[in-house]
Parts: structure tokens; C-alpha cells; sequence
């Protein structure tokens, strides 16, 4: 089996889950009673019919979720119910590249700091740096994001001035350390612990034994046994990381003012506009999908013993 | 045999010094959120002209301050822990009774239907959780019982795999084939001998599920699509704190410790819990 194959199965494997999700989330949008034309004020009904007609939205459902598919393969998420001079499609597309840069820069700061963080942890077991780090870790996972936010926002926006509260300018790195670190932090902590886990028991296990008792050097064992081992735990987490740091980025966003997907989501969201919401779940799923592809490459890469598999 | 389990887990949990803690902070939250409103001067929607946005401490009988409409502080506070710790606990209830039902059903009777009820579990597990609840609360409208739902239809999937795998060793042991053979019908096993069995690691899943629902009920409601003003959560407070941090720090502040002691206690708790009951450590 090569690698190129194992590739392309994981591939065609992702392409049911996105239908499902792509299915439900039209069939749960239709469902709801009220539509997003609803009003304070209710709309003369040679208006509503009118404005349904122009949006497809007196044609059976069936017809309107092949359209809807239609347009998905095209490119094409339909026209946005509440901004107007919008469609679903431009709004995604001038939010991905900010939600993009800071979710993939608070996975990578996550992973530069927990992991040697559990490393460091699992090697000084029971003495201070570990019981620091650990305490550290614990609450960072305790502390929701949308709570550190506005806390670290006062601290070095409001108090020190070190950093801008909130804004965005294209190309300016001092806007994005704030929103990159509350979402980095809570996967630090969690890294960290599964990382100092996950490395104590490989050292336990007969196979580092034997490695020593061949006389390798501390060293050689370390980079070449335990730590590729150690690290698979840390790999499968990566997907859950992923949908922490989508979930949080919908807060940090809010919070730091960054034009991404978030804000529109939740707008949204309040708006009822269900082209707007359908198009940003899809576009969040398949960024998790596509993540949890590249986890379980590196997976594959890390233990070989999965690429033969059949099935996980 | 099980009484001496449970007695063991007890005396193991009270001798855990940071569950111990967890457990009286927690006594402490409940007591102080369902009782504490009716001894203190003010209600949670009443508003006091003469102190708008005061300081904690600085006026006569608003104890941690007001916020920007007048309303104490601390009964807000306690009056938002009510309805998030209401609805988590409402929400845990749900993904318990699915939960432990679908691993159960699932577990014991094996083959297909345990193909089929897995593969569902499946499923529902690779969607975006967070994004479908949104997608939920724009359905059904935005309410504590929408977010009920939303929760509970998602929360009951990690105890029903739980449960399964308990289920499953727990069909091969003699007293469930002495069952059998003496004649129990499915539902009867599946109540009397299969259920009471596998509630120690119903409970310290249970357990930890509870901050975890709290913190995303807190989550939508920060994002102003969970519960609504004039409804107080710790979410929405949180948020109108941090709308005025740079003013009046300790509106953000007092919800916000709030939230932090609860979820620190639940999984103190848990983590005991799990120590306790869990026979591998042993």
C-alpha cells in the first residue's frame, strides 16, 4: 500500500462526512418556523411572496437543496438574506484568509510551546518545574477563552499599552499577538498535559528498557524512540485542537474587533440568515476536516503501522 | 461486594484534599445561588437610580458594585450562576438518560443494532459540535431551552460509547448468564443487572461533563445567542463586564471569577471521582 494511496482514501473518506454535514444543516435551516424575512413589522404578502420568488424560496425543498448543491460545486454559497449587497460566497472569501492566519498561527504557537513544555514537565516529574507547569496547565484549561480575552485585553491593551485593544490593519503583527495567544493558551495547557502523559509512559514501556540495555545514548533514545512514540497521542489531538481553535475564534474575533468568519457567523446567527450561517458552518467543517487529514497523515508518517490498515 | 466498592470510593474522595475542596466550593455556589438571592435587599432586575455602575463596597448594600443599569452586582451574579448551573445540570440529565440507555441497549445486544446505533454515534461525533448548536439556536430561537437541546443532542455521545464498552464486558460476566438462564427478559437484565453496574463511571463522566456544558452554554451566551437579557447567565454577564472593563473592571471581573471557581470545582471533583471509582488504579 503507498502512501500516495492512503492519501487518496482519506481523501475520498472525508467527502461523505462534509455531504452529511452540507445536508443536515440545509435540512435544520428549512425546518425553521419563521423565515429571515420576518419582521417587527409583518411585510404585505404580495411583498413576502415576491421576495421569497426572487431568494427560490417558494420552490420544494428538494429543488431548492439542488440548487443549493449546485451552486456549492460551483463555488457559489447564494446570496446573503441580510446584507443585501453581499453574496455568501464574498463575505467568506474576505473573512477565511484572517480567521486562516490566526488559527493556523495559534496552532503552530500552541504546538512550539506545549509539547516542549510536557517535555520538560514529564522530565523534571514531581519537582518544581513540573508542579509550576502543571498548575499552569491546569488553568488553562479551566479558563475559558472568552474569558481570557477580555483579561489579557485590559492587561496589556487598557494597563500597560503595550498592544492594541482591538483593530486590524493589513500587515500589522502587533494586532494579531493578543487574538493568536488567548487562542493558543488553552491548547498549550492541554498539549502539555497530554504530552507529559504520554511521554511517562513510553519511557515505562519494555521496548525503551531494551533500547537502553542496548547501550544506546540517553540522547538517541530520547529523539529516536520515545519522543516519536511519545508524540502520537499529541498527533490525534490535533483535531480536536483544531475545533477548540475554531470555537475560540469565534470569541477572539468578536472580542479583538478582526474582520474574519466569526463575527459574520454570529451575525448571522442573530440575523437568521441561513445562507449566511449554512455557508460559514460548511466553510468551519471542512477547515476541521481538513486538519484532522493532515493529523492523520502525520499520523501515518509518525507510525507506520497505520498505513496498512484497512480501516483505524 | 458493591457496598464495599462505594464505601472504598468514599473514604478514597475524602481523603482526596483537592475533591474535598472542590465538593464545599461547590455546596457553597449552590447554596449561595438558589438561597442567597432571597436574604439580600435587592432582585436581580431592580434598579437603583442613586447608584449606576458604583464600585464594590462603595455604596450601602451593593456588596461587589452595579452595573451600568443600576442592578446589584452580586445578585445578578448569583441569579446568572441559577440559570447556567440550571441549565447544565438540566442538559447533563438529558445526555445521561440517552446516554446511558443508547451504550446500554447497544452494548448488550451487540451485532447489528450495535453496528447501526454506533455508526449513528459516529456520525453526530465528526460534526462540528459548537457550529450545529449555533445552527440549532437559529432554528428553535434563542432560549434556555433551545440551548437545552442543542446541549443534550450532543452531550450524550461520549457517555454512550462509555457505556457500551462497560456494557459489553459486563454481558459476559456469570451474574448477567445466571439471568439469563433463570429466565430475566432483555429489558429486565438490562435494568437490574446491567444498569446499577456501570454507575461508577456514569458518574465521574456525569461529573465532568457538567463544567464542560457550562462553558459552552457561558460561550453562546457571551456571543449574545444563548440566554437573552433580561435572563442573567454567566456568559452574557461576562460580556457585558467586558464591555465596560476599562471603566468598571469588577462587573467583568465578578462573573468571571464566578465561572472560573465553578469549572475549577467541577473538575477537581471529577478528577476525585475518577481516582476514586476507577478500579485500574488499584
Amino acid at each position: 500500500m503507498g502512501s500516495l494511496a492512503f492519501v487518496v482514501r482519506r481523501l475520498l473518506g472525508a467527502i461523505p462526512t462534509l455531504a452529511v454535514i452540507v445536508a443536515l444543516s440545509f435540512l435544520l435551516t428549512r425546518l425553521a418556523p419563521g423565515g429571515p424575512f420576518d419582521q417587527e413589522q409583518a411585510l404585505p404578502p404580495e411583498i413576502r411572496a415576491n421576495l421569497e420568488a426572487a431568494y427560490g424560496l417558494d420552490q420544494p425543498m428538494a429543488v431548492q437543496f439542488g440548487r443549493y448543491v449546485r451552486g456549492l460545486l460551483h463555488g457559489d454559497f447564494g446570496p446573503s438574506f441580510k446584507y443585501r449587497d453581499f453574496t455568501v460566497t464574498e463575505l467568506i472569501g474576505s473573512g477565511l484568509p484572517v480567521s486562516l492566519t490566526i488559527g493556523l498561527a495559534a496552532l503552530l504557537l500552541a504546538l512550539l510551546l506545549g509539547v516542549p513544555a510536557g517535555i520538560w514537565s514529564a522530565l523534571a516529574r514531581g519537582r518544581w518545574p513540573d508542579r509550576l507547569l502543571m498548575s499552569f496547565a491546569v488553568a488553562g484549561i479551566s479558563v475559558p477563552v472568552f474569558v481570557i480575552a477580555p483579561f489579557l485585553a485590559l492587561a496589556f491593551g487598557i494597563w500597560l499599552r503595550w498592544l492594541p485593544v482591538a483593530g486590524w490593519a493589513p500587515g500589522r503583527l502587533s494586532d494579531l499577538v493578543l487574538p493568536v495567544v488567548t487562542l493558543a493558551l488553552p491548547v498549550v495547557a492541554y498539549l502539555a498535559r497530554l504530552m507529559r502523559g504520554s511521554l511517562l509512559e513510553v519511557l515505562r514501556a519494555p521496548w525503551i528498557r531494551a533500547a537502553r540495555a542496548r547501550g544506546l545514548p540517553a540522547r538517541v533514545v530520547m529523539l529516536r524512540h520515545a519522543l516519536p512514540a511519545a508524540l502520537l497521542p499529541v498527533v490525534s489531538y490535533l483535531g480536536p485542537a483544531t475545533a477548540a481553535v475554531l470555537a475560540g475564534s469565534l470569541v477572539v474575533e468578536t472580542i479583538f474587533g478582526l474582520p474574519g468568519l466569526g463575527p459574520h457567523l454570529v451575525q448571522g446567527a442573530l440575523n437568521r440568515d441561513y445562507t449566511l450561517v449554512m455557508g460559514m458552518v460548511i466553510v468551519y467543517a471542512a477547515l476541521m476536516i481538513a486538519l484532522n487529514l493532515v493529523a492523520d497523515l502525520v499520523y501515518a508518517w509518525l507510525d507506520p503501522r497505520i498505513r496498512g490498515e484497512r480501516r483505524r | 461486594m458493591k457496598r464495599g466498592l462505594w464505601r472504598d470510593a468514599f473514604r478514597e474522595l475524602a481523603a482526596d484534599r483537592a475533591a474535598t475542596a472542590g465538593l464545599a466550593v461547590l455546596a457553597i455556589l449552590l447554596l449561595a445561588a438558589f438561597a442567597g438571592p432571597a436574604f439580600l435587599d435587592y432582585r436581580e432586575d431592580e434598579i437603583d437610580w442613586t447608584s449606576i455602575a458604583a464600585a464594590p463596597f462603595a455604596t450601602d448594600g451593593h456588596w461587589l458594585g452595579t452595573d451600568r443599569l443600576g442592578r446589584d452586582l452580586l445578585v445578578r451574579t448569583l441569579f446568572g450562576l441559577r440559570v447556567s448551573l440550571a441549565i447544565a445540570l438540566a442538559a447533563t440529565l438529558v445526555s445521561l438518560v440517552i446516554g446511558v440507555a443508547w451504550g446500554a441497549i447497544a452494548g448488550y445486544l451487540r451485532g447489528r443494532t450495535d453496528a447501526l446505533m454506533m455508526r449513528f454515534v459516529d456520525v453526530l461525533y465528526a460534526l462540528p459540535q459548537v457550529f450545529f448548536v449555533i445552527i440549532l439556536t437559529v432554528v428553535f430561537g434563542r432560549g434556555p431551552l433551545t440551548l437545552l437541546v442543542a446541549i443534550g443532542a450532543f452531550g450524550w455521545l461520549t457517555m454512550a460509547r462509555i457505556v457500551r464498552g462497560q456494557a459489553m464486558s459486563l454481558r459476559e460476566r456469570e451474574f448477567v448468564e445466571a439471568a439469563i438462564v433463570g429466565g430475566s427478559r432483555t429489558p429486565r437484565i438490562l435494568l437490574r443487572h446491567i444498569v446499577p453496574n456501570l454507575l461508577g463511571p456514569v458518574i465521574v463522566y456525569a461529573t465532568l461533563l457538567v463544567p464542560q456544558v457550562i462553558l459552552v452554554e457561558s460561550f453562546l451566551s457571551f456571543l449574545g445567542i444563548g440566554i437573552q437579557e433580561p435572563l442573567a447567565s454567566l456568559g452574557n454577564l461576562i460580556a457585558d463586564g467586558a464591555a465596560e472593563m476599562e471603566t468598571a473592571p469588577w462587573m467583568l471581573a465578578v462573573p468571571a471569577g464566578c465561572l472560573v471557581l465553578l469549572v475549577f470545582a467541577f473538575n477537581f471533583l471529577g478528577d476525585g471521582l475518577r481516582d476514586a471509582l476507577d478500579p485500574r488504579d488499584r
